[in-house]
């Protein structure tokens, strides 16, 4: 397959599309309208539907509605437009709803800033909605990641029946890289997944009572609600096995970065710079913000390791307080920040390593 | 071996296309990685814009460097906001028709081209930009002359007729790109 030059958010419209995607509902936000435009003139090509809802509460629930009747669906959008999707989300996670959608995130809180940053890693790890649901979520660092990750999240939702996120930020979204796309999935092969989901989804029952389906998000019988969550839970609980990470020169490092996504890239190519100088620097980037690689964590050898340098576009820092559940105590964590839509320099990174190399 | 330019003129001086050009012709026609980075504030035309272009043999870790080997300036509020990025020994492409050569550095080589009155003198001025790579690739030769071109008119397929006047615009920036060396 022929590489193509993509913009990020182009590419994972594209892969979603591949991936089966065949719903998109959506409301425009910088950085990631080129998502619903792509999705605008792409869907209508391949039988699906896109829709320009009326507000981001409006998308999310045609999105919900559309994954309730078995259709692979996706909806985007930036920091605060999530904010404003989280209802929907919370909906879907407790009617138990496969869709995907992704977070093109921009400077916060608040309307915050249009440039590219990553301020809502609590929101996309913690609390996405309310009820304490979870889900997995995607961090690429480059966009062939993003494509991979994209195709890959459908599969994801529709094993789990769960939303899964991609957490991209703006400079992921705007750029163009070369990618290869991966295969288109044929027609039948779309057809057969909605198939598959017959045994929930409402698409058509005999009309017998008992073997109708229901698309609850929630329960007035408390045990039921109560047998609901546990049930989530113990989907969460079985998480460990889909942890993605990379880990680069962490076996001999004095100090390890620990960054994701734009930052995790940017990070990699400090070690790069600083290993050609024989520093002992590494990387822990977690791929999967939730599940958090903890068990990478524990790979290192603290006799080694004397620092964690935790590198975010966020100030304040927010992955660090996985950071340090996962190194629990064994060494010291520091930071190296940035916001406002700032992005991540090489050099202010190169100067937090020396500063701690130097310790 | 990593070139990273940055590109800077007013928004509707074609500075993206200039970057998405010579991205698309590096994905197109070598092994290189390649990444384009757009920045630009909310106005489509008068504001400032400018985008970022790495090319690269290996991995590119920032899509946006701190540091830039090379730098295309079309306006002059461009010089002043980006100049102190152009390393040492790093290469300024000016617009000379508005950018004074009075830069105020002389540890870095410079390369001027008055691509506003070219194209004005070519009878349209929306071609500076194709002018501008020509003598960039001209002179950095960092993807091969005839590539770029072959991304260009595979760009501007649905408007043949502008075609010979992009060849010359091209042809013309290449030559000052060559001389300048």
């Amino acid at each position: 397959m022929a590489r193509v030059l993509m913009k990020g958010c182009e590419a994972i419209a594209e892969a979603a599309v591949r991936a089966g995607c065949r719903f998109f509902a959506g409301y425009p936000i910088t950085p990631q309208n080129e998502i619903p435009e792509y999705f605008a003139r792409r869907l209508p090509e391949v039988g699906g539907n896109f829709v320009q809802g009326e507000s981001e509460v409006a998308s999310i629930n045609m999105v919900y509605g559309s994954a309730s009747v078995g259709a692979r669906s996706m909806t985007s959008s930036s920091s605060p437009g999530i904010a404003l999707k989280s209802e929907g989300i919370s909906y879907c996670a407790a009617a138990r709803i496969p869709i995907v959608y992704a977070n093109i995130s921009r400077g916060g809180p608040g309307v915050g800033a249009i440039q590219p940053a990553q301020q809502d890693y609590f929101q996309a790890t913690k609390a996405s909605g309310n009820g304490g649901f979870v889900m997995i979520g995607l961090a690429p660092a480059t966009v062939q990641e993003a494509v991979d990750l994209t195709y890959k999240a459908f599969d994801l939702a529709d094993r789990d029946r769960n939303p899964v996120l991609i957490l991209a930020d703006g400079v992921i979204g705007t750029m163009m890289e070369p990618v290869e796309l991966p295969e288109m999935k044929s027609e039948e092969e779309v057809a057969a997944i909605r198939e598959s989901k017959k045994k929930w989804a409402c698409i058509g029952h005999e009309l017998d009572l008992p073997n109708r389906s229901w698309i609850e998000p929630g329960q007035w019988d408390t045990n039921k609600m109560q047998r609901v969550n546990e049930e989530a839970a113990a989907l969460y609980a079985s998480w460990e096995k889909d942890v993605m990470v990379e880990e680069y020169c962490t076996e001999d490092a004095e100090v390890v970065i620990a960054a994701y996504g734009i930052s995790g890239r940017i990070a990699k190519s400090v070690v790069e710079m600083m290993r050609a100088e024989g520093k002992k620097v590494g990387l822990i980037r977690p791929i999967t913000v939730h599940p958090f690689p903890k068990a990478a964590f524990d790979k290192l050898d603290y006799g080694t390791c004397h620092t964690i340098l935790d590198v975010e576009m966020s100030i304040p820092a927010q992955m660090v307080e996985d950071v340090d559940h996962a190194v629990r105590g064994r060494c010291p964590i520091e930071t190296c920040l940035c916001s406002g839509g700032n992005v991540m320099s090489r050099e202010a990174v190169v100067e937090a390593v020396e500063k701690l190399l130097n310790k | 071996m990593e070139t990273n330019l940055c590109v800077a003129g007013f928004g509707g001086q074609g500075v993206m296309t200039l970057g998405k050009f010579l991205a698309s012709a590096t994905c197109d026609a070598t092994n290189k990685n390649v990444t384009f980075f757009p920045s630009y504030g909310a106005e489509q035309r008068g504001g400032t814009a400018n985008c970022f272009v790495a090319i690269s043999d290996e991995e590119i870790g920032a899509p946006l460097g701190d540091v830039m080997d090379d730098l295309i300036v079309m306006n002059g509020p461009s010089l002043k906001k980006f100049l102190p990025t152009l390393k040492k020994g790093g290469t300024l492409f000016i617009n000379s028709s508005i950018v004074s050569d009075d830069i105020g550095r002389d540890d870095v080589k410079l390369v001027k081209a008055p691509v506003t009155e070219m194209a004005l003198e070519m009878g349209n001025a929306k071609v500076l930009n194709v002018i501008m790579l020509g003598v960039y690739v001209g002179y950095t030769e960092v993807v091969p002359p005839e590539v770029v071109w072959s991304t260009i008119e595979h760009k501007m397929a649905k408007k043949p007729k502008l075609l010979p006047l992009n060849k010359e615009a091209f042809e013309k920036g290449l030559a000052i790109g060559r001389e300048q060396k």
